[in-house]
């Protein structure tokens, strides 16, 4: 740690906390499970996805991409290809105006780019990965266009490749830094404890590559207009990403540069940071001058957008005769490449999770040339769990001890490796529950069958950190008292939309039909990127931020009139309630905002405001927390597995909406059924190339893989974050492939530590 | 996918003359495969004739109790027959276990028969594919090939036919009649597909310009008691891993008639002869059934990641004969 | 342009053939490549952007509509191949401006996240609740020769395969399913209708 971070810490960690939340017991909007409210346009077809705007003129726009791993294009014949009905431009390296380099993502926060990779576009003959675009084809229709693709022809020059992760792994290198975390920590003699525990697991596991596949292919319209602003429609998870990033690839200021994306069909991380796609869209409409739209073919994510890296990842624990850890290692290696720098933080959540005496936590990451990996729902935190609830399964078994138990006692009482407090956390809670309302019971390996199915039960905590960001709100309350949120947000199916209008609702005291919130477009303030299970928190504390301004002028606007009723009062004394502001302790005094505007003659009341810096993550330890119960059967002829019941019952803080909530935990659950048991992207060590970028293929969890998925939660708020609320996006998918595979061990006594758990592994 | 003249066929003769041409031309049925290949530039005709509004959507008994089922019926209409159900409920079983109900919907019996493999390495145009492209090699005996054959394969190929329905028909000894320039001829279902050989790019004995125009199941009582059973990597809408057809008579313990065949394993629906004939007139015991199995699969040869298969093939097996015991 | 008619329907030689399709009640006149899926003839022809391409591969269900009441992937067939048929996109299900039983279940029950894939859920359950009162069976029917089923979850499950929610919105979907079947209709009629 350098000498400025030490002081930071000490400083933050003096500094008195924020006053908690007034909303955080609020129950008005808050806490209702209010039905989307977008819902109607989706089920009609109304609600607008980024391909889907028509504009004059417009042309279309598809990708050829390289069959090699690494080299340089030699010849390229594209005779044949312009030569096809409608095509109206090829931009391949020979002929593209020269751009600058895209500046990746940075994790410490709003830099000047969010790029996927820091390769240049378009700009030499250079391969870098089997699937690399090298060439745009822009024609009348997507047929003339897609078809003329396919017929330009290339000569490669074939240069050295690294592309096999087992054959490198001597390669691996420790990263000076993960997600702006230290790479390594050591806490006592890890290794030696290991060696002289009484009881002791250490195991290898292997994770393969997964893809996203948001149902909703990478889309994008790119339009130059008349006054030479450029309007971006782009199915992004991060709109001031896409601004600055375009911005920046062609020379432009990021204000010139209007990302716009109100409904995005899915992502996941998949569209967190700015890949090629993007950029080449805008790149043909600057070198046609017409508006383009480019849909991604489903293959063509496959081959332009990262997914999840591989990983190998060693856990040893040791525990002393009564179960508590001794030790616990927790060492691994992803694969990354030379153009991005995202070692995945599969060790992160081992850092909070258990008490142990001693730890050695090691991340490497060996480089490949492939595309970049990316985020994909909760990163490091998917696999990572997977592993890590995978070996405490394994010495519970071995120590003959309930795997609830042995999770209880080992439960710290503050962060084991931060050594810092707690803001909230009610683990113990959540599995009592949890194993409530499962009827969970701890029975013996392969005890309990229905004929050719062997049936057993696992468990596993999830667990998710907490994340918040600066975000920025404007909101303008009228004189016929509805008000207007606005925020560069996202909506990929997170109930954003819905679960702030509860929040603006009752932050202004106003009914909910009379606010609304504007979002998807970065014309508005910047909010913050949907990734991390941020946005909630981060839009929350920008709208609270702004509300308080807002809620100050009218104070400022009604005190200084001598009629009215809030006129000796101080901004303390009054809330928001009931349309206005009213005294806190005589709901009758006080004025509404309606009458405030009219006796002061004015229209509307407008601020814009910035939400704190989230100094309260480095003083607390903030996670959110769960306990997954399953229970599969499993087909003693054949292996194939089916997840019969699922219980998740989670600590995450405040619930904000139990609906939307429920679906999102939902939903992290079914992605990890996948990534647990049907998931995998076939990576030919040969040559680079993926082998199934097909949705027939990439078997994605279809309804009947996915059981009846009941949610319950603590529901405690956590003083420390805004509504006292933490986000859910991402939690649901951690430890469910470990549950599964525990589960899997108890029907049939076979330890699967290789995901996914096809059925070849049981046979 | 490339341009192509498209032309509607309102009857048999027409549908025949428009393939009888020299440039190549694809029938089309429901759409399910041969779009796809053509989005993928695997098939790439100059003519692609419509066959969905010839006369052949019906499911018809025939006077010697034979059935007809005219090669434009739809998947879901054929799994839904009410002869079917009765008189062949393996042959809905195997239809309802594949696909979606979306694509059952649009898929006909003809193209089902005619559907091509699956192979990653088919499917993607750079790689080597002696099938798509002869001569050039074969990327999947040393690549991903878990979903490949391990029976009747050959050095040139491994791929398998993915169809779920073919395996029940196959089983229930359908015949396919075809009709070309040169008149009717009738083929033995299990002969109509071709095992890879030196030619994979070569699936099947039909000709081209040659239309098929139905399947005739012939009448036989003891299907009555069958069973299609699929095993795949998802719970439904996946192709099948290993698939198994049989139709079973048992008469005072001992096996009277059997019927077996084997979908996922081999560039054909496989017949199970081998395991029949070592099954006729036996004692209905585990222990036939499993050495029944050893023997149909005594060749077969796994590859690096399909291995699993050959034991999945005999358990699964077993596992049918003995439900249908 | 080159256009040949001949008595034996359509054919064309050239780049675009005239074509009519009937959606949602209303006629649609076209001048297409033959090449075109009905898929994109749909969202990028006619501009009715509600039916989604998830796939293009018929792996997904995202594009699925209706022709004359069952259910298609519309990705995977030619757009010159659906002349003469009524075909129903999402945009035509609910009547008069009052959502169907089955978009409202949708709404109540969460039956979706992101909403990509839900045009393609709503119309599929549409046809695959009629497909169930018509008597059609499924690969979980206990018996396939029988005409009674239960409308069990493992029914509607299997049913609704074909159709991929990547964010996971199952749960929600078969409660949606249930609800506006029962709603809908108290009694199982166990006609078949496929013979
Ligand atoms: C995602 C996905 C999943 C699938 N899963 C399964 C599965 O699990 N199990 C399974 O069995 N199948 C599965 N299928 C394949 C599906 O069953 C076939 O695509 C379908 O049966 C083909 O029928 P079609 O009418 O659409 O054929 P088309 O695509 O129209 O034609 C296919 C071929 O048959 C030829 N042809 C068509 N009709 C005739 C005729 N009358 N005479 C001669 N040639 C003809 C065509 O020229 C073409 O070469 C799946 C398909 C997809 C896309
Ligand atoms: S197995 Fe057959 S289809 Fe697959 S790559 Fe080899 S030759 Fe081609
Ligand atoms: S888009 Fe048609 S099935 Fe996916
Ligand atoms: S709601 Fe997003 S894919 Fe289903």
């Amino acid at each position: 740690m350098s000498i400025i971070s030490k002081i930071m810490e000490t400083v933050v960690q003096a500094m008195p906390d924020k006053k908690p939340d007034r909303l955080i017991h609020q129950k008005k909007y808050i806490g209702q499970a209010i039905n989307r409210v977008d819902g109607q346009l989706k089920v009609t077809g109304e609600a607008k996805f980024s391909a889907e705007y028509e504009l004059d003129n417009i042309c279309y726009a598809a990708l050829a991409y390289s069959s090699i791993a690494k080299g340089k294009i030699k010849k390229l014949n594209l005779s044949a290809a312009q030569n096809a009905e409608g095509v109206i431009t090829i931009i391949t390296h020979e002929n593209s105006l020269k751009l600058n380099k895209p500046v990746l993502f940075d994790p410490s926060g709003r830099s000047r780019g969010s790029a996927a990779m820091d390769i240049d576009i378009l700009k030499d003959e250079n391969i870098y990965w089997n699937g690399q675009p090298i060439a745009i084809v822009v024609a009348d229709t997507q047929e003339q266009a897609e078809h003329a693709a396919t017929l330009i022809a290339v000569e490669y020059k074939e240069g050295k490749s690294t592309l096999s992760f087992d054959a490198n792994k001597s390669k691996a290198k420790t990263p000076s830094k993960v997600m702006m975390e230290p790479a390594e920590i050591k806490i006592g003699d890890a290794e030696k404890e290991l060696k002289h525990a009484a009881h002791s697991t250490d195991n290898f596991y292997h994770t393969p590559r997964y893809n996203h596949n948001a149902i909703e292919p990478h889309a994008t319209i790119a339009a130059f207009k008349e006054d030479g602003r450029l309007v971006v429609f782009d199915s992004t998870q991060g709109l001031y990403g896409v601004t600055r990033t375009v911005a920046g690839v062609f020379s432009m200021k990021p204000d010139e540069v209007q990302a716009v994306a109100p409904f995005v069909g899915g992502g996941f991380g998949g569209k967190g940071s700015v890949w090629f796609n993007t950029m080449l869209c805008v790149l043909a409409a600057k070198q046609t001058g017409r508006p383009v739209k480019l849909n991604l073919s489903r293959e063509g994510v496959f081959r332009i957008i990262g997914g999840c890296t591989p990983s190998e990842q060693r856990v040893a624990i040791g525990a002393d005769e009564n179960g508590k850890f001794v030790s616990i290692v927790h060492s691994g290696i992803t694969a990354t490449t030379e153009h991005n720098n995202f070692p995945e933080q599969f060790s992160f959540p081992i850092r909070h999770l258990y008490a142990s005496k001693s730890f050695y936590i090691g991340q490497k990451a060996l480089n490949l040339d492939t595309v970049a990996n990316t985020f994909m729902r909760a990163p490091g935190e998917s696999i990572g769990t997977f592993a890590i609830e995978s070996a405490i399964d394994e010495l519970a078994y071995k120590m003959n001890m309930d795997p609830v138990e042995l999770r209880r006692i080992n439960e710290p009482a503050k962060d084991p490796t931060k050594e810092t407090e707690f803001s909230s956390r009610h683990l113990i809670e959540a599995y009592q529950r949890g194993a409530k309302k499962f009827r969970w019971k701890h029975l013996p390996p392969k005890s309990q069958r229905d004929g050719e199915w062997l049936i057993g039960q696992g468990i596993a905590t999830a667990f998710y950190p907490v994340y918040r960001f600066p975000a920025t709100v404007k909101i303008s309350l009228f004189a016929d008292g509805t008000a207007i949120v606005k925020a560069a947000a996202h909506e990929m199916g997170m109930g954003t939309a819905t679960v702030q209008l509860q929040h603006s609702a009752d932050r202004f005291g106003l009914p909910i039909e009379k606010v609304s919130f504007q979002y998807g477009n970065s014309d508005l303030p910047e909010a913050s990127f949907a990734g991390g299970s941020n946005q909630t928190v981060s839009v929350a504390a920008g709208i609270s931020s702004a509300a308080e301004k807002v809620l100050e002028e009218f104070f400022k606007l009604a005190s200084k009139n001598k009629n009215s009723p809030l006129h000796n009062l101080k901004f303390e004394d009054v809330e928001a309630k009931n349309g206005g502001l009213f005294s806190k302790n005589d709901s009758t005094k006080g004025e509404t905002y309606i009458d405030i505007l009219k006796e002061a003659g004015k229209g509307f009341i407008e601020a814009e405001a910035t939400s704190d810096m989230p100094l309260e993550i480095q003083k607390y330890s903030m996670g959110s927390q769960g306990a997954q119960f399953c229970e599969v059967r499993v087909n003693e002829v054949t292996g194939e597995v089916r997840v019969i019941r699922w219980v998740g019952s989670f600590d995450t803080g405040r619930i904000l909406n139990p609906k939307t909530a429920t679906s999102q935990f939902r939903g992290g659950i079914v992605m990890g059924i996948g990534m647990a048991l049907t998931e995998e992207t076939f990576f030919d060590e040969r040559n680079g190339r993926i082998m199934n970028p097909s949705l027939a293929e990439y078997h994605v969890p279809v309804n009947a893989d996915v059981p009846n998925i009941e949610i319950i939660y603590n529901d405690i708020p956590d003083e420390h974050t805004p509504l006292g609320a933490h986000g859910i996006g991402e939690i649901g998918i951690t430890g469910t492939a470990a549950a599964i595979a525990n589960a899997i061990f108890n029907a049939t006594g076979k330890r699967i530590r290789s995901l996914p758990v096809t059925l070849d592994k049981l046979l | 996918m490339k341009l192509f003249t498209y032309k509607q066929a309102d009857g048999v003769d027409e549908a025949i003359k428009a393939a009888s041409t020299k440039t190549i031309s694809k029938f089309i049925g429901g759409g399910t495969n041969l779009v796809d290949l053509m989005r993928e530039n695997i098939e790439q005709p100059d003519t692609v004739i419509d066959v969905t509004h010839l006369p052949l959507t019906d499911v018809e008994e025939l006077e010697d109790g034979s059935i007809k089922i005219g090669s434009l019926v739809r998947n879901s209409h054929l799994a839904a027959n009410k002869i079917i159900r009765e008189k062949f409920p393996v042959l809905s079983q195997a239809i309802l276990n594949g696909a979606s109900g979306q694509l059952r919907n649009m898929a006909t019996t003809g193209g089902n028969i005619m559907q091509r493999t699956r192979c990653y390495y088919f499917y993607d145009e750079t790689a080597c594919c002696n099938k798509r492209n002869p001569g050039s090699g074969c990327d999947a005996i040393d690549g991903y090939n878990r979903i490949h054959a391990i029976l009747g394969t050959s050095f040139t190929c491994i791929a398998t036919h993915p169809s779920d329905m073919c395996v029940a028909m196959a089983m229930l000894g359908a015949k396919i009649i075809v009709e070309g320039k040169n008149g009717e001829r009738e083929i033995a279902f299990t002969d109509f597909h071709k095992l890879p050989g030196d030619t994979p790019n070569i699936e099947t004995v039909l000709q081209q310009g040659e239309l098929i125009t139905s399947v005739v199941i012939p009448p036989q009582d003891f299907t009555k008691n069958s069973l299609y059973r699929k095993v795949r990597d998802r719970a439904s809408y996946a192709f099948a891993l290993v698939s198994v057809a049989a139709a079973l008579e048992v008469e005072n313990g001992s096996i009277k008639n059997v019927r077996i065949a084997l979908g996922g394993v081999a560039h054909k629906p496989w017949r199970a002869f081998k395991a029949e004939n070592y099954l006729m007139n036996k004692e209905v015991t585990e222990e036939n059934f499993m050495l029944a199995a050893e023997e149909e699969l005594k060749d077969a040869k796994g590859f690096e990641h399909n291995s699993f298969k050959i034991g999945l093939a005999k358990r699964t097996m077993v596992s049918v004969l003995k439900e249908l015991v | 342009m080159n256009i040949k008619q001949n008595p034996s329907g359509l054919q064309a030689n050239g780049f675009t053939l005239p074509l009519s399709l009937s959606i949602n009640g209303k006629q649609y006149d076209l001048n297409i490549e033959p090449r075109v899926s009905l898929l994109d003839a749909l969202r990028e022809y006619i501009g009715l952007t509600g039916t989604k391409k998830g796939c293009n591969q018929g792996a997904c269900g995202a594009c699925t509509v209706l022709v004359d009441g069952e259910r298609i992937n519309s990705c995977m067939t030619l757009a010159v191949q659906y002349q003469g048929k009524e075909i129903t996109t999402v945009e035509g299900l609910a009547e008069d401006g009052n959502l169907s039983a089955l978009q409202q279940a949708f709404i109540e029950h969460d039956g979706f996240q992101c909403g990509y894939c839900t045009p393609g859920q709503l119309c599929s359950a549409t046809a695959m609740i009629e497909e169930f009162k018509n008597g059609m069976p499924s690969a979980v029917s206990p018996d396939v020769a029988s005409e009674e089923f239960e409308f069990s979850e493992k029914e509607i499950k299997e049913r609704m395969s074909g159709n991929l929610c990547r964010c996971g919105a199952y749960v929600g979907i078969v409660e949606a399913i249930q609800e506006a079947f029962s709603n809908k209709e108290t009694t199982v009629a166990h006609e078949t209708f496929y013979l």
